[in-house]
């Protein structure tokens, strides 16, 4: 009997980030920005592409993929806007991955602008999948607490955008937009932040147009 | 939360490595987990246990190494500095992006082969 060591140095998420590679190719051929969002269950996401689909209406095209446990609810919310929209149910996984994401995407129609892709609810393990988005983009609503950056890093750390979302609440609430932005700052310089609210429309235009702004950057970088 | 699937794919790999090597066993299988990747150790390890029942890393011992996080600077091309993002030391620019933070590597196993 012998024994030796064999060096592996394989990544555990190869196989997704390999996929994600090849979502990402295949989205920059057609000239579709997706955007990716993560968030708690109930922080908002689905509102905010609610009040999205009304802002872009007109101007873009987009499409919608909702990753959920089980249900088809939150697709049909957003098809309820003149969206198109397709449900992924994980049957229990915590996270959308990259391979689900590709499934349907030979679904989209080539003639849009955007892909959102709505993560499971869940602060923690989506952020370890790419999906090959364009842009990442946490929420943080207002009722959760300022201080959850700092507690949940590596939503924060892998995101492009903060969307500090029900800003509406924050009189009602000891919850200080200026810390929770510092905190996420402080773990990723890079972050881009907004303050909305989906329901009262306060920072939504301006989000609309940072959307439009990066897909038209998108753009030009493909070019 | 995932740790059940990721070590799924753990075994995918272990598999392919004994077929390559002709292992009769695995004996250790080290990881290299980023403090950033969401993965909690413990919990890796109960899910190996479960998994590596009647498989060839049934005796195997899991190693973890938790590895800490860089930030490189992108604007003056290469700067690292750990796990302090404020703003690159070099050139004080805050375009920094996360290195290293999220890893699940398999870094080495130890097999087994049967004399002939």
């Amino acid at each position: 009997m012998t024994r030796k060591d064999v060096l592996v140095r394989r990544d555990l998420l190869g196989t997704n980030k390999e996929i994600a590679a090849g979502i990402r190719k295949e989205l920059r051929r057609r000239g579709i920005l997706a955007v990716n969002l993560l968030s708690s269950p109930g922080s908002g996401k689905t509102a905010l592409l609610e009040a999205l689909a009304d802002r872009l209406k007109g101007r873009c095209r987009m499409a919608v993929v909702e990753g959920d446990i089980e249900t088809e609810r939150d697709a049909e919310r957003i098809r309820a806007r003149g969206v198109a929209a397709w449900q992924i149910t994980t049957g229990g996984a915590c996270h959308l991955e990259a391979k689900m994401v590709a499934k349907v995407l030979a679904d989209v129609p080539a003639a849009i602008d955007f892909l959102f892709i709505e993560n499971v609810g869940n602060l923690v393990c989506p952020a370890g999948f790419d999906l090959g988005e364009g842009l990442r983009c946490v929420l943080l609503s207002s009722p959760e607490g300022d201080d959850k950056p700092a507690k949940y890093p590596q939503a924060f750390a892998t995101a492009d955008v903060l969307l500090l979302t029900k800003s509406d609440l924050i009189p009602l609430l000891p919850f200080d937009p200026d810390r929770a932005a510092r905190e996420a700052l402080a773990i990723n310089p890079r972050l881009k932040v907004f303050c909305v609210s989906a329901l009262r429309g306060e920072g939504m235009d301006g989000l609309a147009a940072f959307f439009v702004e990066a897909l038209a950057a998108e753009r030009a970088a493909r070019a | 939360m995932h740790e059940l699937s990721l070590v799924a794919g753990l075994f995918e790999i272990l598999e392919e490595k004994v077929r390559e090597f002709g292992a009769a066993r695995i004996t250790a299988v080290t990881l290299r987990v980023g403090r950033l990747s969401g993965v909690v150790p413990e919990l890796l390890r109960s899910a190996f246990d479960a998994y590596k029942k009647g498989t060839r890393a049934e005796g195997a011992r899991l190693e973890i190494e938790v590895a800490p996080f860089d930030f490189r600077c992108r604007a003056c091309g290469g700067t690292v500095f750990r796990e302090e993002p404020a703003a690159c030391a070099a050139c004080g620019s805050k375009d920094v992006e996360l290195v290293g933070g999220m890893d699940l590597i398999v870094e080495k196993i130890e097999i087994e082969t049967d004399d002939p």
